[in-house]
């Protein structure tokens, strides 16, 4: 019995940090129709600069605040100046689907190797800012810490205050109609362009939110985030790739499965796992078990 | 020109590649007129339609509204003209809702900054906004399924959504582009009637291939064939035109 709490609990912790990062990739996926592979560096190089802020200032919360705005900054930089050139110049051809995403390649080897550069390729830690220490229950200490109850939160609360941006506000209208039909959305009156770098701006921050949530659990290192990338980009396509819904319950199947098969069976299967989801979801229903794309009538 | 003139396009030429898909097109739309634009296929209608809306790179050529020379707009920046036009097919939104679909064609009237948005100021404005999308459905006589997202709804009436997001921004010029492509006899006479009744309100330029519905609702027609104005005036005269009937109408009625 303890052990199935704990595997639930770890779960949802897991998943909710899984979460963060296909949200991310379909925040972009949504805006501009590329699967941002770079997405795992923008993250471990918001880590790493919260990281430098934590050193300096002593607190993990400045430097949580600064790793999620240098997120969004970073994101957006990056298609102002990088995606969208290649987007404008790309227009016809069989290399136009393909070209942005070898991009998005191309610029996370970049990043990662920037970073080893800088900060060297030693592993570096965050400490929490709560403690990490199991909570206690029928006197056994389950794998359940004050930091993962913090993760949980954090989480919860940024999914909430996205839903409410995307389905309360104007802005999140017209996030949600750039989304799909750019023409019509600009010819509506809507500066398209901007709201895309919004986009990645938010997919950058929540990048920035998912490093700081993941690494005090392991360590800092260029490529601390690949492993992040994989599960967010399985479960976003478990979630149809097109929902914020999507993304969050595609994590939570991952998160689920992978932390079941941990306890229940053996953590080597952990990828073999991931992988076997993504392919089943992949030969059943490509759209995404969450999809909420409807058959098309015209 | 006479002091009713609302739109005045002079000498319009658009090219793709090598190709001439408009040249020196000249075109005047008063207020309160219908003007239909017809042709055959790949005449130029919908190019002309796009350059107007920044959708096509415009070579040459002059743009007049209410008598103020004009740049040719950007796509986002047809609203601030108070242009606003209809694409053909549907091109609804298909996973928002129809509420919704109509909200974004007013998006440039709601405040729509990062931050009140984010601290939920917007909301006095949404009201307003709702408010507005509800009474252009009303026009269109969709208010009832205002809550039915884009995706579930039958063909004819995604037409009349799409005709009020045109709307909900009231725009002085309405550019209608083939609105009664693929509807039924019933549907089409309900479409005459509203664009007969949108007339009292804006101005409206019609590309369409039904001719009882040119001939109804037009009060002047300009004839394209490739890419060159070949006739224009009023409907009965255009009608009996020698080179309208050759290169058109013989053909298609």
């Amino acid at each position: 019995m303890l052990k199935f709490i704990t595997a639930v609990l770890t779960s949802l912790t897991t998943g909710s940090i899984y979460a963060l990062m296909s949200t991310a990739l379909v925040l972009v996926w949504r805006s501009t129709r590329v699967i941002n592979f770079a997405q795992a560096g923008q993250a471990v190089l918001t880590t790493y600069i919260g990281y430098e802020v934590i050193v300096r200032s002593g607190s993990y919360w400045v430097g949580l605040i600064m790793a999620i705005v240098a997120g969004a900054v970073i994101g957006a930089a990056i298609d102002r100046f990088f995606m969208r050139p290649i987007f404008k110049r790309i227009t016809t051809g069989p290399i136009v689907m393909i070209a942005p995403v070898v991009a998005t390649l191309g610029l996370l080897g970049i990043v990662q190797a920037i970073i080893g550069f800088k900060w060297g390729l030693t592993y570096q830690t965050i400490a929490a800012p709560v403690s990490t220490d199991g909570y206690r229950i029928f006197g056994s200490v389950i794998a359940f810490s004050p930091f993962n109850l913090m993760v949980l939160v954090c989480v919860t609360i940024t999914m909430l205050l996205l839903t409410l941006l995307f389905q309360k506000t104007n802005l999140g209208l017209a996030l949600r109609a750039s989304a799909h039909s750019p023409e019509i959305a600009k010819l509506s009156g809507i500066k398209v362009d901007g709201i895309r770098t919004l986009g990645w701006a938010l997919a950058g921050a929540a990048g920035g939110l998912a490093g700081m949530l993941f690494v005090p659990s392991t360590y800092l290192y260029p490529n601390a985030m690949d492993v992040l990338l994989v599960f967010g980009f399985i479960a976003a396509v478990i979630g149809g790739l097109d929902s914020l819904f999507g993304a969050v319950a595609g994590a939570m199947v991952l998160g689920f499965a992978i932390n079941f098969t941990t306890s229940y069976v053996s953590s080597r299967l952990v990828f073999p796992t991931a992988f076997i989801i993504l392919i089943l979801v992949l030969l059943i229903k490509p759209a995404g078990i969450f999809s909420n794309k409807k058959g098309r009538r015209d | 020109m006479s002091n009713s003139n609302l739109l005045s396009i002079k000498s319009l030429s658009v090219s793709f590649g090598g190709l001439k898909a408009l040249s020196d097109v000249n075109l005047e739309l008063d207020r309160n007129e219908v003007v239909g634009l017809i042709g055959p296929n790949g005449a130029g209608k919908t190019t002309l339609f796009n350059a107007l809306s920044g959708l096509a790179d415009v070579e040459s050529g002059s743009l007049e509204i209410n008598g103020k020379s004009h740049k040719w707009p950007k796509p986002h920046q047809l609203i601030d003209l108070g242009i606003s036009r209809t694409l053909q097919g549907v091109g609804l939104f298909p996973e928002l809702t129809v509420l919704e679909n109509v909200m974004v064609g007013d998006y440039k009237r709601a405040r729509s900054g990062l931050i009140s948005s984010a601290l939920g100021l917007s909301g006095k404005d949404e009201a307003k906004l709702k408010q507005r999308a509800m009474t252009a459905l009303e026009r269109v006589y969709a208010s009832g399924i205002a809550g039915r997202r884009a995706d579930s709804l039958p063909y004819p009436v995604t037409k009349r959504v799409a005709i009020a997001r045109a709307l909900v921004s009231e725009p002085k010029i309405l550019l209608l582009d083939e609105p009664a492509g693929g509807l039924g006899a019933q549907d089409i006479e309900w479409m005459n009637s509203l664009i007969h009744n949108l007339a009292a309100q804006c101005s409206v330029i019609l590309v369409e291939h039904h001719m009882d519905v040119v001939m109804n609702v037009c009060d002047r027609l300009y004839v394209l064939n490739f890419g060159q104005v070949i006739a224009s005036g009023e409907v009965e005269t255009v009608r009996r035109d020698p080179s309208v009937v050759a290169a058109y109408l013989g053909v298609n009625s």
